[in-house]
């Protein structure tokens, strides 16, 4: 019997190594991609032993700034996966993102355009194929721009709205896009920030529910349900309210 | 600035905290500032503690290799004992040393040389552990073993962050045929015949007592020992044997507020201990337990710190030698009951002997029980404290939350050894916690 494979990009961050865990431990071959060899190296034998070797997992080095190592990428790939999950993300620094255009181009760059063009890559070859499963992780903070962080806010809006289109795309292929927005999670992306306990999940819980929504085909899923709540609430405010708000 | 604390939540302490996910990482946060490296944050005092500087190590929490064939896993310092299991049970592979309580990392269990109901047959985690690597004062990362830089390996064994960082450590598991544990509770009706049913089952490999602290007369000490082997495939039943290692999810609960401060005083907690010590004779004899509730019982409970309210709690843990234990323990217990203090979470154990640079276990035995924080309570320790030293016992760092400079000094002659050892390498300036600025060890 065939194991499906996962493939995981940015599989550095803590929640793509917890999605990666939870797939390998259903029997999943995975394949994590990222920058970082040595660090990938080191999660797959990781997740290995974690997940008592039921699938093999595998370690490739991606950028996802090169688009154009994008589709050599995919050709080195042994087979096409079955499931991706692409975590790739940089929160960058607002104030520096304000003066630096260079730093501002790259927090674009890396949450928005590097994962929109790459999962672009994988719709055509998933709807050629008739199948798969493409989970885009963007984030709440796309869902309405606020002064804290709207330089990487506007980049998951982006993300957010190239999903929606590409799930309506790719429906009558039989490929099925699912968008994923974190709330706050307690990842190394936030260990700076103090963030209130009841409504920040652990990574692992965060790969639980991608895992069930994969499975059960959801569309758009949150971290925790009551960040779909608080969007709501934070997406309803007037804008004549909401623009002299400190949030 | 986060506020921290140990698991007894007393002392509380504001501290600076940087994460390290890496060794090059560790390295970057060895500065000018002195710092000590934390855990899962399960010690329960302030050894994990550094105002100026606390380094949070449970980033670094990969698992790298692990051989089936002496079971030795390689893996770095952050990793939890609960992974370990969660990752090897299945393939047949325990820990060979556990405490009481599976959510510590690996460092923290080096760090403090912990031990389990196995001490006198098996000895203390140092036991297991063959090699770590270590964040030195002066920079480098240097292999510690019993063959490489062996005096810095031996200070290391339990001794509580103070001599560097540990980055990654190589340990040994033991095979086991089952995830269940063969139990036998044997009640006891004093302290005398608890020490007796010990000192005639020492060629089992688990031994544990609950005691209740506040039985007074002559049911002072009366106590249920619990036994324990692990299971082999013959003791399993045919359900159980189906998947050996596979013993189902225990239903765990959580506390979810802090209990207000008297629900545990003495009426409540001699109540509970009369109906437990009762509920134990009934149910003296042997059968199958699951490993998670043999070994992690509290585990259960998740934050069952909150019991004891907003104040929080010290535990007070001592080893007694051999010789003078029959009488230290009785004076304890005596002292204890008189003043109608102490929790149910009373705990007695044989430890075989020990000998450490600075590690806690000793021949004898060891007494381990929870006081809700009070000036009163504090002053009971205080009493406590000088009949440990009266009866040539000592005192558990990682249990330690309050203990004065001049007892623990009097406790134990190693320290100076110790101190020197730290002042020669630089971890003097390098490693402090705000335990061992209030034990003041140089």
């Amino acid at each position: 019997m065939s194991s499906k494979t996962l493939l995981v990009i940015g599989a550095t961050s803590d929640i793509a190594k917890a999605t990666a865990l939870v797939f390998a431990r259903e029997g999943w071959d995975v394949i994590l991609s990222g920058r970082d060899a040595t660090a990938l190296e080191a999660d797959a034998a990781d997740i290995a032993l974690r997940s008592h070797q039921r699938g093999s997992i595998s370690a490739r080095v991606l950028d996802i700034l090169e688009t154009a190592t994008f589709a050599p990428f995919l050709d080195s790939l042994d087979i096409l996966p079955d499931v991706v999950v692409c975590a790739v993300g940089l929160l960058g620094d607002q104030a520096q993102a304000e003066v630096d255009p260079d730093h501002a181009e790259l927090i674009m760059r890396t949450n928005y355009e590097g994962p929109a063009l790459l999962l672009g890559h994988i719709a055509h070859r998933f709807v050629a194929r008739g199948s798969g499963t493409i989970i885009g992780i963007s984030s709440v903070a796309g869902d309405r721009g606020r002064a804290s962080n709207y330089v990487y806010g506007s980049a998951k809006a982006g993300f957010s709205a190239f999903l929606s289109g590409l799930r309506n795309r790719c429906f009558k292929a039989g490929v099925h896009v699912m968008t994923v927005k974190p709330g706050f999670v307690r990842t190394r992306m936030t260990q700076d920030m103090d963030l209130p306990k009841p409504v920040t999940a652990e990574p692992q819980e965060v790969a639980a529910r991608i895992y069930r929504a994969a499975m059960a085909g959801g569309n758009v899923v949150f971290s925790q349900p009551v960040w779909r709540a608080i969007m709501t609430v934070i997406t309803a405010i007037p804008e004549p309210v909401f623009k002299r708000l400190s949030i | 600035m986060t506020t921290l604390s140990g698991w007894g939540r007393y002392p509380r302490l504001d501290c600076t905290v940087r994460f390290a996910r890496s060794e090059r990482q560790v390295a970057d946060c060895l500065g000018a500032a002195p710092l000590i490296a934390r855990g899962n944050g399960r010690a329960y005092g302030d050894s994990a503690l550094n105002a100026g500087l606390t380094l949070d190590m449970t980033g670094c929490d990969r698992l790298i290799a692990f051989d089936e064939s002496d079971g030795i896993l390689v893996a770095e310092a952050g990793v939890i004992l609960g992974d370990v299991i969660a990752a090897l049970l299945p393939r047949g592979w325990f820990p060979a040393v556990t405490p009481g309580t599976k959510f510590v990392t690996l460092g923290g269990m080096i760090a403090a040389d912990v031990h389990g109901k196995n001490h006198h047959k098996e000895g203390s985690f140092a036991e297991c552990v063959l090699w770590f690597d270590l964040a030195t004062a002066d920079g480098p990362v240097v292999r510690c073993s019993r063959h490489e830089n062996a005096d810095l390996f031996a200070s290391t064994l339990g001794g509580m962050g103070l001599t560097g960082v540990i980055v990654r450590a190589a340990i040994r598991l033991k095979p086991v045929e089952s995830g269940w544990i063969r139990q036998k509770t044997i009640p006891a009706r004093n302290l005398a015949a608890a020490i007796e049913i010990f000192e005639r089952s020492l060629d089992w490999t688990y031994s544990v007592a609950w005691i209740d602290c506040l039985a007074t007369g002559a049911n002072m000490g009366r106590s249920l020992v619990y036994l324990g082997e692990h299971a082999k495939v013959q003791d399993l039943g045919p359900a159980q044997r189906k998947d050996r290692y596979r013993t189902g999810r225990r239903t765990s609960r959580r506390v979810p507020v802090d209990a207000p401060g008297f629900v545990l005083n003495a009426y409540s907690v001699k109540a509970f201990n009369a109906l437990y010590y009762a509920a134990g004779k009934r149910a003296a004899g042997e059968r199958l337990v699951d490993w998670d509730s043999y070994f992690y019982p509290l585990d259960a409970i998740g934050d069952w710190n909150r019991i004891y309210g907003k104040a929080g709690f010290a535990q007070f843990q001592c080893v007694l030698p051999r010789q003078t234990s029959p009488a230290g323990l009785a004076e304890l217990l005596d002292t204890i009951s008189a003043a109608g203090r102490g929790s149910f979470l009373a705990v007695l154990k044989r430890m075989g002997p020990q000998d450490s640079v600075f590690a806690f276990p000793m021949e004898g035995y060891t007494l381990a029980l929870d006081f809700p924080v009070s000036p009163d309570n504090l002053r009971l320790m205080c009493a406590l404290d000088e009949i440990v030293l009266r009866h040539a016992g000592r005192f558990y760092l990682a249990k330690d939350s309050r203990m004065s400079a001049e007892v623990f000094r009097q406790s134990d002659p190693r320290i100076a050894a110790f101190e020197a050892m730290r002042a020669a390498s630089g971890a003097s300036e390098r490693f402090t916690s705000a335990q061992s600025q209030r034990l003041r060890i140089r």
